[in-house]
């Protein structure tokens, strides 16, 4: 026998089980009836993305089709996940470029440092997720597989809301 | 068709062999197909009342589902305790399955269908002994559950086993008394006369409203369904009696839960729901049979099944389950004397109408109802109070708790060490 249990003195509105049970019942039938259902039929619908959202990265290409890439090394330096390599070469003109630009997207965290901290707007994290691949090398995305890229990129702050500024 | 083919069919024993071989075989195939659909309709149910789809990829609307589920553990590997008792651990879901798919053998699904060789009873095994056959089948039931406990060598599947057997036991007798009302009215135990004397007099849960409460409440405890499914309680026992069983053998107690559901719901159809009885016309009931009347019998008894087969499943997605000791002493305290008192009830009155010369009719239905609606409304005013099942807390009176407290003070005041509590922190 329990000591000093307390017993709440209800009232038999809130004690009957058979008013309890009915209205249980009651509840769930209608949630049963009700056609409005809450799943996103995923392949066929998908829920809209948020324009900040950083997901697959995509390299922007200049006009006649190559990277912006200057090859200037701050993304690799910012990125806190290390998982961009990056071997800049240079060519006649004095102009650099990256032999090497790869992002291993299962090391990737997905911060967007190395979208912000990009000085030619190149490199970008995309609004997009559907990036599943069979082997482990599927995911080193290479430069000419982040420049073919189509998906929009993040825009980082939402230009609507002056506070991201 | 002339009246020479109106003879009953047990009187060629050739035709009875075959008749009843064909019987057996299309029953089997429709049976397990009905429960693979109800695997599904429960998961739909359940999607449904918590605002989901359920499964609905493979095949349209996912129709298909159940044979992808079946084909998906025929391929799994098949695991067995290596401590456990190998014999009885491979017996177990067997006893289960087989239990569940022969307790339906003498339930009546639709009127006689006439042959050119005879008219043949849809029940599989039209047995005299009727109803005493399937308390009889249930019970052995028990052993499925409660060998698996045992044979798999794992604490939480012989709690789970040991929990069944206590459940069924006590919900066993609750579901055999609550019948003896139905037998005391009818005078027999075969399924035929007891259809024939509902389609006569009145349907069951009309005249005896208080053993149908009992019987489907004693009903969901036999057939381990929530709020009752103690013996596999996942928040407690991994998932209780069939915790060590994998692939097929999981299957087979999967589907003897929902063969035994199917065939509760049978027995409810027909003992107080009027079995294949259309209700508000004695055409089904009298004349020659035909296959219009098998037809349209089957689908009146197909929508009762049906519907307490829905039940069954609204209720799971509803009510969450009972406490150990709430269980026990709703089968106990309540529902066995509920049972004892209405039998003795149940029999007087009809003694009483007899000696007054009323038989089955009208009149002793308008009696057996104005009974039942006292009876139900004075069980749930005295016991729907927080006494039907006990509260969380135990309700104890001022005066009790008082003399507990000064008992507890005048003991401390006695002994000069704290007194320790038995049974509490250690």
């Amino acid at each position: 026998m329990a000591i000093n249990v307390k017993v709440m003195d209800r009232p038999v509105e809130q004690v009957s089980y058979l008013r309890a049970t009915l209205s249980g019942l009651s509840h769930t039938f209608r949630h049963l009836v009700d056609p409005h259902k809450v799943t996103t039929q995923y392949p066929e619908e998908t829920e809209a993305l948020s324009k900040r959202w950083r997901g697959t990265h995509r390299m922007l290409t200049t006009e006649d089709g190559t990277a912006k890439c200057v090859a200037c090394g701050l993304c690799p330096t910012v990125c806190p996940a290390n998982c961009i390599k990056l071997v800049p070469g240079e060519d006649e003109h004095g102009n650099r470029f990256p032999l090497v630009f790869e992002i291993d997207e299962f090391r990737c965290i997905f911060c967007g440092y190395c979208q912000e901290v990009c000085p030619e707007e190149a490199i970008h994290v995309g609004r997009h997720y559907e990036n599943a691949e069979y082997t482990r090398d599927g995911f080193v995305y290479d430069l000419e597989r982040l420049t073919a890229q189509t998906h929009p990129v993040c825009e980082l702050w939402d230009p609507a809301d002056p506070a991201g500024e | 068709m002339g009246p020479l083919l109106m003879t009953p069919i047990t009187d060629d024993p050739t035709a009875f062999a075959i008749a009843s071989a064909i019987k057996v075989v299309v029953f089997f195939g429709v049976y397990l197909v009905t429960v693979a659909m109800l695997t599904l309709a429960e998961r739909k149910v359940s999607a449904w009342i918590q605002d989901r789809h359920g499964p609905n990829r493979t095949g349209p609307g996912g129709l298909l589902q159940p044979a992808a589920d079946g084909l998906k553990n025929f391929m799994k590997e098949e695991l067995s305790p290596g401590a456990g008792n190998s014999v009885l651990f491979a017996l177990a879901p067997a006893i289960a399955f087989c239990t569940a798919m022969l307790s339906w053998a003498v339930i009546p699904f639709a009127a006689p269908l006439p042959t050119p060789w005879g008219v043949v009873s849809l029940a599989i095994a039209d047995l005299p002994v009727g109803f005493i056959f399937t308390l009889a089948i249930a019970s052995l039931g028990v052993f499925g559950i409660t060998l698996a406990g045992w044979a798999s060598n794992n604490k939480y599947s012989l709690l789970g086993g040991l929990r069944s057997s206590a459940q069924m036991i006590s919900y066993e007798i609750a579901m055999g008394l609550s019948i003896i009302p139905v037998l005391l009215l009818v005078g027999n135990v075969t399924m035929g006369s007891i259809i024939e004397q509902q389609a006569l007099g009145g349907w069951n849960v009309v005249n005896l409203s208080v053993a149908f409460l009992t019987f489907l409440i004693s009903a969901f405890a036999e057939t381990n369904r929530l709020p009752f499914d103690l013996p596999e309680a996942e928040s407690e026992l991994v998932a209780g009696y069939h915790t060590e069983y994998s692939s097929m053998k999981f299957s087979m107690f999967f589907i003897a839960e929902y063969a035994n559901m199917l065939t509760a719901s049978g027995l409810m159809a027909t003992l107080f729901l009027g079995g294949w009885d259309i209700p508000f016309t004695t055409w089904d009931n009298t004349g020659n049979p035909s296959l219009l009347k098998t037809a349209l019998t089957f689908g009146s008894f197909a929508t009762k099944a049906g519907f307490f087969l829905f039940f069954y499943m609204w209720i799971r997605w509803t009510l969450p389950r009972f406490r150990y000791d709430q269980l026990m002493s709703l089968g106990w305290r309540f529902l066995l004397p509920l049972s004892l008192g209405y039998i003795v009830l149940i029999a007087s009155v009809l003694l009483g109408l007899q000696s007054l010369g009323i038989h089955a009719g009208r009149l002793q239905t308008g009696v057996l109802f104005v009974l039942n609606v006292l009876v139900l409304v004075a069980v749930f005013l005295i016991f729907d109070r927080g006494r039907l099942v006990s509260p969380t807390t135990s309700k104890m009176s001022a005066l009790e708790m008082r003399r507990l407290r000064l008992q507890d003070s005048a003991a401390s005041a006695l002994s000069p060490t704290p007194r320790t509590e038995p049974g509490m922190g250690d």
